[in-house]
């Protein structure tokens, strides 16, 4: 096609939005529902897995060694313990700092009741490795790994936390993928439902185009003009309607539930939209481009 | 130009709307095809803008076999066969020069082209003066001669009129006729489908007769009897 033929369709797919406004509001109003939906779901299952992610982060696992145990077989443990994939990070906690961290959590203010042990650590055969894990629903094979090293007396795990951690992640998952899922089949659905009326009001339009000689491709293209611009404004609109609803609803939660901030952290709404705004900009245009194709391919077997 | 050899066409149950078909149409001609509400006549131009496909036989349109005009190549094929509708088939929200200019944008000329060639066909039509107008704004014999505009503005070799005047009163039906004439007198070969007797009897042309989907008559125009 020339050039002048490209500008020609895509100045007839806008002016087709205005001939049609009845038509281009409607599927404007249901791909701004629906993407609106789909970021809302989105933004909270995000958040929720973060907050999980958080959760996880503080579930650590302990390597308790064996008494007289060398510094060297220790480090060893160390680096057999960096290997491992489940590994996040981890840290050496000597006996001497497992003391004092102890006497700062249950003696703070009282330190005379603990000058009694001043030449005796109480702890000393508490020296360890704290482990964090990648992901806590690792954490058995890491435990059973660790368990069978050499020269290492017990693994203290948090099994209940560890499970019920991976069951939430797994339900927050499974709950935020079937929504999406059934948004994204109603979107199709009505979206294309809506494109459809457009068309067949069309057409008998269509039908004089094509007696008229005009090839597939031109008779296609304003209504792919017009799908696609529907798809952009269909999906700008609940993109910056969920920037500025995200953003007020942080600040309140903030403010009117203060104690929330020490539990919870809100994922900033760049983050949120960096995920968001391309996955919203193709469902909109695709769906637009797509259901606009789908839709013609009948009409233009005249 | 127009060869039709042994056409049918059966739709799924039922008499064949059109049964072994042969009618031979030279450049130039200006030929009447005439009969009875559901005697055959618009299958046989629906057949003849390949609409349709013929149960049986063959159709030729300027030595072109239509059997072997893909889905792909049934634009260019058109773009050769201008075609008139009873309904004037314009686009409403269009006006007069957007629809004739419309044609010429679907084969892609440049607006050059269009700016100088739309005027002068609107000119032969007689409607330079109502370029703007809408079709809701015209009466339907000035619908019908936008139609014809548009049909003409490519210069195709052939016009195919299904009932172009069936709309329109007395008046608007000798203009009508008259200027398929006058695109006739300029070279281009015309089929009418008709059943008004009328003028049938009074343009004095070649006029194919028939009846529940058999030609019963071919004659020229002297020598029709209704």
């Amino acid at each position: 096609m020339k050039i002048s033929t490209h500008i020609y369709n895509i100045g007839q797919g806008l002016k087709n939005i205005w001939r049609n406004k009845m038509f281009s509001l409607a599927s404007i109003a249901t791909m701004t529902a629906c993407i609106f939906l789909f970021g809302i779901f989105y933004s909270l299952g995000t958040n929720f897995q973060s907050m999980v992610k958080t959760a996880e982060e503080g579930v650590a696992v302990t390597v308790f060694f064996d008494e007289g145990i060398s510094q060297a077989r220790i480090d060893e443990i160390g680096k057999e313990i960096k290997k491992r994939v489940e590994v996040k990070s981890y840290n050496f906690v000597s006996a001497d700092q497992a003391w004092e961290d102890y006497k700062a959590e249950y003696f703070g203010g009282n330190e005379e009741l603990a000058a009694g042990f001043a030449e005796d650590n109480p702890l000393a055969n508490s020296a360890n490795y704290e482990i964090y894990l990648n992901d806590v629903s690792m954490q058995p094979t890491l435990v059973s790994f660790l368990q069978g090293l050499d020269g290492v007396r017990q693994v203290n795990q948090s099994e209940v936390a560890a499970k019920t951690l991976t069951d939430i992640n797994k339900a927050i998952t499974i709950v935020s993928m079937a929504i999406v899922i059934i948004l994204l089949a109603v979107s199709v659905f009505l979206i294309s439902n809506t494109v459809m009326v457009g068309i067949s009001v069309r057409r008998e339009e269509i039908a004089i185009m094509k007696l008229i000689g005009a090839k597939d491709a031109f008779v296609r293209a304003p209504f792919v003009v017009e799908g696609i611009c529907i798809g952009l404004i269909g999906s700008v609109i609940p993109l910056v309607l969920l920037f500025l609803i995200y953003e007020k609803v942080i600040e309140y939660a903030s403010s009117e539930f203060n104690f929330l901030s020490n539990m919870v952290s809100f994922i900033p709404v760049e983050t949120i939209f960096r995920t968001l705004v391309p996955i919203s900009l193709v469902l909109g245009i695709g769906i637009g481009w797509f259901g606009s194709r789908l839709t013609l391919h009948k009409h233009l077997r005249v | 130009m127009i060869r039709l050899d042994h056409v049918s066409k059966s739709y799924e149950a039922g008499k064949p709307a059109l049964e072994d078909v042969t009618i031979h149409i030279d450049p130039g001609e200006f030929v009447f095809v005439v009969g009875d509400s559901g005697s055959g006549k618009s299958t046989l131009i629906r057949l003849l803008l390949k609409e349709l496909e013929p149960t049986k036989g063959k159709i030729y349109i300027n030595g072109q076999d239509l059997r072997k005009v893909t889905h792909k190549k049934i634009p260019m094929y058109r773009r050769n066969v201008g075609v008139v509708f009873q309904n004037f088939r314009l686009l409403p929200d269009r006006n007069v020069y957007e629809n004739v200019a419309f044609a010429m944008k679907v084969v892609e000329c440049s607006n050059r082209e269009i700016k100088k060639k739309v005027p002068t066909i609107l000119s032969l039509v007689g409607l330079a003066a109502k370029y703007k107008s809408k079709p809701s704004q015209l009466s339907g014999g000035e619908q019908q001669r936008v139609a014809i505009a548009r049909a003409l503005v490519n210069e195709p070799k052939i016009i195919l009129a299904d009932e172009p005047t069936g709309n329109l009163d007395s008046d608007n039906t000798w203009e009508i006729m008259r200027l398929l004439d006058e695109i006739n007198q300029r070279g281009t070969t015309v089929v009418v489908v008709t059943h008004n007797m009328e003028i049938v009897r009074a343009m004095n042309k070649r006029v194919i007769t028939i009846k529940k989907g058999v030609v019963v008559s071919d004659v020229g125009g002297e020598d029709y009897e209704d």
